[in-house]
C-alpha cells in the first residue's frame, strides 16, 4: 500500500486499462505501473543513468532485520524456496506466499526441478562465505533485487511484501547454513 | 479414453525428464524435435478429436433466436470456409471494423447469424455452458488448419497498430512480482522448474508457441483455447484478469502470430 503514491500514472481509458478487471485478491490497480516498472518495460534496459537512479531509490526501501539476526531454519527455508504459490487471483489470501526461488534458480544438490531464469545458487554459502558484507548483500538482494539491478527479473520479496521478514530469514539459512543441501552433498 | 489419457501422461512425463539431459546443442534442434514429438504422440490419436467432433456437430446445429447454424460463418476466407482459416487469424475484418482472433470472430458469427447473446461469455467459467460450446467450436475449426502455415496478413494498418499494442503489452511490467510476458518468454533456452519457455520475441519461439495452440492439456485433461492460455499466463504474471476477447488479448495474439509467420500450424496441440 505504501507504494500507491509512486504509481507512475493512472491513465484515462487506454486499451490496457479497458482490457482488465479485478479478480479475487488481485485488484485492478495492480496493473498500473510503478515508475521503475514503466522504465523497464522495453526489450532493452534503459540508459545507465536511469538504471542507477532506480537502483539508488530502490536501495532506500531495504529494511534489515531489527534484531540483527539474519538466519532462521534452513528446513523451513527449503519449503519456501520450493513453493511458487501466492498472489494470483486464485489464492485466498495475499499473506501466505512461497518465494518461488526454484522457478528461476538451481539451489540444492538434490532438487533437479529447477528453472534457469536466474543464475545457479548451488553451494551459495560454501562458495561465498558468511562475511557480514556478503550476508547483508544477500539479504538486500532478496528484499529488493531492483536495488542491485534496476530491471532484474527477480521479484522484490521484502519490498513488495511477498515474503515476511521471518520467511526471508529461513531462506537465508537455506542459502548459508553449512548443513543445508545447498551447501552439503 | 481413460487408457489413452494414461498413455499421454506417460509420454509427457518422459519428455519432462528428457529436458534435464538436454545439452545446448540439442536445444538448437528443439523446434524440429517438437514436431517429431508431436507426430509421435498423435500416432495414438489426440484427445482433442472428441472435442472437435462435438464442435463439428455444433457448427451444424440450429441455435439462437434466429434458429440458424454457423455454416455461413465467414472466418476470413469467405462464408463457410473453414479449411486453413485459423492459420490466417487474427485478421482485420472490414464488416466489424475490428481485428479479431478466432474466438471473437466466432462470437460475431453467433451474434449475427444465430442471434446468440455472447456478452455472458466473459462471465462464464472455462469448460462450462456457452464457454464449453465455444471451446468445442474452436477445436473443430483449428483442426482444419493442422499442417498449414501460420499466415497472418500484416498489410492492413489496423494489424500494424495491433502489433504495436501487442508488443507494448508483451513488455509491460507490473503487478506484485513486477513480471511481464518477457520475464518468462523474453530469453532463449530458459525454463521455469522443468517447463521449457519459448522465446516469443523471436520467430522460432513464437512459431512453436503460437503454432501449437489451442491445445489439449494432458495434466488436467482439458482443451484450452488461446484466450484461456493467455488468461492463465496473466494469472501466473500476478496481473488482474484480462477480459475475454479484450483488445490486449487480441493484440498479443497478433504479436505472437506475426512473429511466428511462416511457421507450422500443429493444432490442436498436445501439452503437458
Ligand atoms: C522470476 C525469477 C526469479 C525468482 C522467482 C527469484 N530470482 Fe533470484 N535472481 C533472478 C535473476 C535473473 C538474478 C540475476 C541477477 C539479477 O538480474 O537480479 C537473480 C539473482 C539472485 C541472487 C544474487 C546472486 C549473485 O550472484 O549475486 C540471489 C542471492 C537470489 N537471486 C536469490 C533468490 C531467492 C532466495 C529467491 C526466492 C526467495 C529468488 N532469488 C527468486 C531471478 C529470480
Ligand atoms: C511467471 C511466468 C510466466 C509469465 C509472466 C507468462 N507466461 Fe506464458 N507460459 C508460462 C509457462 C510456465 C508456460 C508453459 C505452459 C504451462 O503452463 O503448462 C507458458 C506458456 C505460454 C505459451 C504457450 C507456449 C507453448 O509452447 O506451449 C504462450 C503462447 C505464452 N505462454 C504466452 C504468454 C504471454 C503472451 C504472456 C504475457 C501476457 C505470458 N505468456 C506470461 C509462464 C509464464
Amino acid at each position: 500500500m505504501k507504494k500507491m503514491i509512486t504509481i507512475a500514472a493512472i491513465l484515462a481509458v487506454t486499451p490496457m486499462d479497458a482490457s482488465f478487471r479485478s479478480k479475487g485478491i488481485v485488484d485492478k490497480y495492480r496493473m498500473y505501473q510503478l515508475d521503475f516498472q514503466k522504465a523497464c518495460s522495453q526489450d532493452k534496459d534503459p540508459s545507465k543513468k536511469v538504471m542507477q537512479a532506480i537502483e539508488a531509490e530502490q536501495l532506500t526501501t531495504i529494511r534489515y532485520p531489527a534484531d540483527g539476526k539474519y538466519f532462521g531454519d534452513w528446513k523451513q527455508g527449503e519449503k519456501i524456496a520450493v513453493s511458487g504459490k501466492g498472489l494470483t487471483w486464485k489464492d485466498k489470501t495475499p499473506h501466505n506466499n512461497g518465494g518461488g526461488c526454484y522457478n528461476c534458480h538451481q539451489l540444492s544438490h538434490h532438487e533437479i526441478a529447477y528453472g534457469t531464469i536466474g543464475p545457479s545458487l548451488l553451494e551459495y554459502g560454501k562458495q561465498r562465505g558468511n562475511g557480514e558484507e556478503m550476508v547483508k548483500y544477500t539479504w538486500g538482494k532478496i528484499y529488493n533485487a531492483k536495488a542491485f539491478n534496476a530491471c532484474s527479473r527477480m521479484p522484490r520479496n521484502g519490498d513488495a511484501e511477498i515474503l515476511t521478514e521471518q520467511q526471508m530469514k529461513h531462506v537465508m539459512a537455506y542459502l548459508f547454513d553449512p548443513n543445508s543441501p545447498v551447501n552439503k552433498k | 479414453m481413460r487408457n489413452r489419457t494414461a498413455q499421454f501422461v506417460m509420454a509427457a512425463g518422459m519428455i519432462a525428464l528428457n529436458v534435464t539431459t538436454w545439452s545446448p546443442s540439442a536445444l538448437a534442434d528443439a523446434a524440429t524435435d517438437e514436431i517429431a514429438k508431436y507426430r509421435e504422440m498423435l500416432a495414438d490419436g489426440n484427445p482433442s478429436e472428441l472435442v472437435a467432433a462435438q464442435g463439428e456437430e455444433l457448427w451444424k446445429v440450429k441455435r439462437g433466436t434466429k434458429n440458424a447454424t454457423l455454416e455461413q460463418c465467414d472466418l476470413g476466407l469467405g462464408p463457410g470456409v473453414i479449411k486453413g482459416a485459423s492459420a490466417q487469424l487474427p485478421r482485420y475484418f472490414k464488416d466489424t471494423g475490428r481485428v479479431q482472433d478466432l474466438e471473437t470472430r466466432l462470437m460475431t458469427c453467433m451474434e449475427t447469424l444465430q442471434g446468440i447473446d455472447t456478452k455472458e461469455l466473459s462471465k462464464t467459467k472455462w469448460g462450462k455452458g456457452e464457454m464449453e460450446k465455444m471451446e468445442a467450436l474452436v477445436a473443430y475449426v483449428v483442426t482444419e488448419s493442422n499442417g498449414h502455415k501460420i499466415n497472418v496478413d500484416m498489410r492492413p494498418a489496423q494489424m500494424k497498430k495491433m502489433y504495436e499494442l501487442g508488443k507494448m503489452a508483451f513488455f509491460y511490467r507490473g503487478g506484485a512480482m513486477d513480471f511481464s510476458c518477457a520475464t518468462c518468454h523474453g530469453q532463449a533456452d530458459k525454463r521455469i522448474r522443468l517447463q521449457d519457455l519459448p522465446d516469443l520475441r523471436e520467430h522460432k519461439g513464437a512459431a512453436a508457441g503460437w503454432g501449437s495452440w489451442p491445445a489439449y492439456r494432458v495434466s488436467n485433461g482439458q482443451f484450452w483455447t488461446m484466450q484461456h492460455r493467455l488468461n492463465d499466463c496473466y494469472r501466473q504474471q500476478r496481473f488482474p484478469e484480462p477480459l475475454y476477447g479484450s483488445d490486449v488479448t487480441i493484440a498479443l495474439s497478433v504479436y505472437l502470430a506475426a512473429n511466428g509467420n511462416g511457421g507450422p500450424v500443429l493444432t490442436p496441440g498436445l501439452k503437458r
